[in-house]
């Protein structure tokens, strides 16, 4: 691997196993999904509807709706385990040690309170200030999240505010109790492409400037091009590559990672037809057995009908093929 | 996949094997449904056949207490009645006037409920006020006042109208909850764009609305219909304890309770008591139907 | 593709009166308020070719899809379909209409019936236009459609909650095609899906043009799906059109500065590691829109001229553009020299 792990990394998932229980039987959403994230690194996790993306963050931050629970593995914050924690516990590493940023900041921000009120309550919650100097600490926090005449803006409500400026708001109470990590939910997919590239700028400018690890969950890969340092590919609840950011987007080792970046329309050439890959994602109830990509796969061979392979390394990158062991460079 | 084997295989067919309460509720309400469906068959006496009524078998207690003859099982009122066979009558005009109106109101309400919410504008507007008005009025008098009404315009009415007014009256209480429901759930489906796709592709408006809309916005018709009738049927019994509701010569369960209600301190109960167990047994049944066909049907509960 | 093209539009305008109650501004004092959704837009589109309408929220351009396809009625303007207008017509010419422009929505899971099969979904078109008699020949004309876009005969009995998104927007561009039209408005079809199947239905759309010789009016707000699709693209901005261009002069040399903008913005996925200047602002609220031009507020080029004056579309060879500033050659020029040409 051409990144070296740091000795304690700040997030750390393995093996991790998320199960619905259904009356018709129990379905694996996702299934030993592993990957770490550095102090102030940003990784993007990025798959498909159905890949399992949006629940691996609900599960790190806590908020696993049920019947969906956690079924196995581990999550570790900074060498604590948080995943079997109670729920008490849980609210105050929420919050406090990971702030989390969601889709939608209409439904994000509580409309019956001012953005300043939610602001003062949420760093009051988890750090010992007094009210006058919360009051400051959330009017600095506005000001460095681009919000202009931040005094006056801090009386005033959601609704008042446009989509861009919400979302800022959002990225302002994440950052209020100065977490170690946040988890980001697709923060930009409701927002106009420009402001996508403010607020994407925005995110990357603040985890840099205070260390922040950011764990960037998005189906875009452009906005983790733009983003992230390392990126892990989910496809059917697995990790099917992982690895710094700009080899898995121009040297893909994982056959779903090259239909994926085949697929994406570029913006600086003409090309007939997309590389498409056919058929869908597998449902939860019909997983196929060994890797789960096989039935969609150019190169599938028997193996991969049967053994699932485990990541491996692949060039700069680790992928889930038992392909890539032919392509390392010797 | 046929109809059936989708419907057994669903989540409302699923929810139903496993709630205790659906199914003795259900049960209930389909053994109450027999025995009055089928009364002139499965009732032991026909109790409104002047004919076989013996006087001297009046107000005869329930055959298990002292006094009682086990050809009346439940005993008889002061017309020598059986009581048994008169609760299967009764349900069964019990059971007919709350259906019917619940029919009718149904009918009445998701058509103006589709009308109001597919058209908007002035139309909407003033439904809804009819709606608002409608609303303030109890149910009860307004049954009262259509019924008065009625018989004020129809005096010599022979049974079949003065049953149709009553239908007609219960049914105006009801159909309210239908089109303020249904003119909800139309405001949101004709934003989607399956409706704006069928107006692209050339289709009526009115064949819009009934083809593609209304399927849409029956399932909380069909729960607040399962409720409403255990209401309708309610009303019909008061409204026949008042004396104002089915005609003598046919009575109902609310009949019933009223016959037995002059008797009721004189000792002789079970006239009014077996009816009213009757009546609240076919009301709980249909109401907990109601209540586990609305959680069943809501996704957000699942 | 020479000779009359297949759609005009001219000075076409959308108004919606979002005023409050009657009773409310009376009592409060409110004034009447009007969006302008559609402020005076003017295009073309030639037969078997593609126009994309690109910008973001609140631009006008699905209104523009809808004015179109007859789902609103234009508060001004024409647009002529093959010469005849659209204005006014009843009866069995606008059914004959109908059947020569269909139109594909942006959500599959809203887009059809949840309560039709699939064969009755496809099979509605040709029903409403009496097209095709008979349950069988139907059923042989759904299978056809079906498998033109890549789904299966057998689909026809399923119902919609049993395909994912790609396959239900599928079905979607079938019962499009059902009447055999020569004109699809696409409005954001693939926005809701994920890139791989993007691809697929993006890739079907573009046989079943090459095959039929179908026009296209394609809305999005994704340029790098536009640039795969398109012919000519239009860029909107609050209701008005501000540049028209072939597709690789308006990737190649961008001249209106809200659309120098927007190719700045869109992350790039192959790093390709182009300069890039950063945007400001955000898009101002259409119930109020600023004077003049209304891209000045955010504009770098801006001077007294573009606050006061709304700019028209100029014709500059084979691109159109609305701004001041390249009209008067303030912004610095393309790499060929350009002729001004009032339209």
């Amino acid at each position: 691997m051409s990144t070296a792990t740091p000795p304690t990394p700040l997030l750390e998932v393995k093996d991790l196993v998320v199960e619905f229980p259904t009356r018709r039987g129990t379905l694996r959403a996702l299934d030993h999904v592993g990957f770490t994230i550095a102090p102030g690194e940003i990784l993007g996790v990025v798959g498909e509807s159905g890949a399992g993306k949006s629940l691996t963050g609900a599960a790190i931050i806590g908020l696993l709706e049920p019947p969906g629970r956690i079924a196995g593995g581990e999550i570790r914050l900074r060498g604590e385990r948080i995943d079997g924690l109670p729920a008490d516990a849980l609210r105050r590493i929420r919050g406090k040690r990971i702030g989390a940023i969601f889709q939608d900041p209409l439904t994000s921000l509580n409309p019956l309170f001012t953005v300043g009120h939610q602001l003062v309550e949420t760093i009051r919650t988890h750090l010992p200030v007094s009210d006058a100097e919360a009051r400051e600490r959330a009017i600095g926090l506005l000001a460095r999240t681009g919000i202009p005449a931040p005094e006056a803006r801090f009386g005033q409500y959601p609704h008042q505010f446009s989509g861009g400026m919400r979302q800022r708001v959002v990225i302002a109470l994440a950052l209020a109790a100065e977490p170690e990590l946040i988890v980001a939910d697709e923060p930009t997919t409701a927002l106009d492409v420009s402001i996508q590239a403010q607020i994407i700028a925005l995110l990357k400018r603040l985890a840099r400037e205070r260390g922040t690890a950011v764990m960037l969950v998005t189906h875009d890969m452009g906005v983790i091009a733009e983003t992230c340092d390392r990126v892990a590919v989910l496809y059917a609840g697995r990790v099917a590559e992982i690895g710094p950011v700009a080899e898995v987007i121009h040297r893909p080792a994982h056959p779903y990672t090259r239909g994926l970046m085949g697929s994406i329309p570029a913006m600086d050439e003409d090309r007939d037809e997309l590389l498409q890959i056919d058929g869908t994602m597998p449902r939860l109830n019909a997983m196929p057995t060994g890797c789960a990509f096989h039935p969609r796969c150019p190169a599938a061979s028997e193996r991969c009908t049967r053994e699932r392979p485990e990541l491996m390394a692949a060039g700069a990158t680790q992928a889930a093929c038992w392909w890539v062991n032919a392509r390392v460079a010797p | 996949m046929s109809t059936l084997a989708r419907w057994r295989d669903s989540d409302v067919w699923h929810s139903f094997r496993r709630s205790p309460t659906a199914i003795v509720a259900a049960v209930i309400a389909a053994v109450c449904l027999f025995c009055s469906l089928f009364a002139p068959w499965v009732a032991p006496h026909n109790p409104f056949d002047l004919a076989t009524l013996n006087l001297m078998d009046s107000r005869l207690p329930p055959a298990w207490m002292e006094g009682g003859n086990p050809t009346y099982l439940l005993g008889t009122d002061d017309q020598g009645r059986d009581i048994l066979s008169a609760l299967f009558y009764g349900a069964r005009i019990s059971l007919l006037v709350g259906l019917a109106s619940v029919l009718l109101s149904l009918v009445v309400g998701v058509a103006l409920g589709l009308l109001a919410g597919f058209v908007g504008g002035a139309v909407d507007a003033f439904i809804m006020r009819v709606c608002d008005v409608m609303l303030s009025f109890p149910s009860i008098l307004v049954a009262l006042l259509i019924d008065g009404v009625g018989r004020a315009i129809f005096p010599n009415a022979h049974d079949t109208l003065a049953f149709g007014v009553l239908i007609f009256a219960i049914a105006l209480t009801g159909w309210v909850q239908y089109a303020r429901t249904v003119r909800g759930s139309t405001l949101v489906e004709r934003q989607k764009e399956y409706v704006q796709a069928a107006r692209v592709i050339g289709v009526a408006p009115l064949a819009i609305m009934a083809r593609h809309v209304l399927p849409n916005v029956m399932g909380p018709v069909l729960v607040l219909a399962t409720i409403q009738v255990a209401a309708a049927i309610l009303t019909e019994a008061t409204l026949s304890f008042l004396g104002v509701g089915v005609p003598p010569t046919s009575p109902s369960l609310g009949t019933l309770i009223r016959i037995g209600n002059d008797t009721l301190f004189s000792g002789d109960w079970w006239i009014t008591i077996f009816p009213g167990v009757m009546l609240v047994l076919i009301a709980l049944s249909v109401n907990l139907l109601g209540d586990w066909l609305r959680d069943a049907l809501n996704p957000k509960l699942q | 593709m020479s000779g009359m093209p297949l759609v005009q539009v001219q000075d076409l305008a959308k108004r919606f009166d979002v005023s409050a109650p009657w009773l409310n501004r009376v009592i409060e004092r409110l004034p009447r308020q009007v969006v302008h959704a559609v402020d005076g837009v003017s295009f073309e589109i030639e037969r078997g070719s593609t126009l994309a309408l690109v910008g973001e929220s609140g631009c006008g351009k699905s209104t523009v899809a809808r004015l179109l396809v007859g789902l609103y009625e234009p508060s001004a303007g024409a647009i002529h379909f093959d010469g005849q207008p659209l204005a006014g017509l009843q009866g069995s010419a606008r059914r004959m209409l109908q059947r020569r422009l269909q139109m594909i929505f942006q959500d599959p899971y809203a887009s059809l019936n949840p309560r039709w099969t699939v064969a009755d979904i496809v099979a509605e078109p040709l029903r409403e236009h009496a097209l095709v008699a008979g349950r069988d020949a139907q059923h042989a004309r759904v299978a056809e459609l079906l498998q033109q876009v890549g789904l299966a005969a057998a689909d026809a009995a399923k119902y919609p909650h049993q395909f994912s998104g790609g396959q239900r927007q599928r079905i979607s561009i079938a019962r499009a095609l059902a009447t055999q039209p020569e004109f699809l408005v696409c409005d954001e079809p693939t926005s809701a899906l994920d890139v791989s199947v993007q691809a697929q239905v993006l890739n079907i759309m573009k046989r079943l043009q090459r095959e039929r010789g179908l026009t296209y009016l394609f809305i999005s707000h994704n340029l790098a799906v536009v640039r795969h699709v398109a012919d000519r693209v239009g860029v909107m901005y609050l209701g008005r059109l501000v540049e028209v261009a072939p597709k690789r002069e308006l990737f190649a040399a961008p001249r209106h500065p809200y659309t120098r903008m927007l190719l700045d913005a869109i992350p790039d996925v192959h790093m390709s590691g182009r300069a890039r200047t950063p945007v400001q602002g955000e898009v101002p609220n259409p119930l109020n829109p600023p004077s003049g031009c209304s891209f000045h507020p955010r504009c770098p080029h801006a001077n007294a001229r573009c606050q006061a004056e709304r700019p028209a579309l100029h014709t500059l060879g084979s691109v159109q553009v609305a701004c001041h500033a390249v009209q008067e050659g303030r912004l610095e020029a393309a790499t060929r020299p350009v002729t001004l040409t009032a339209t």
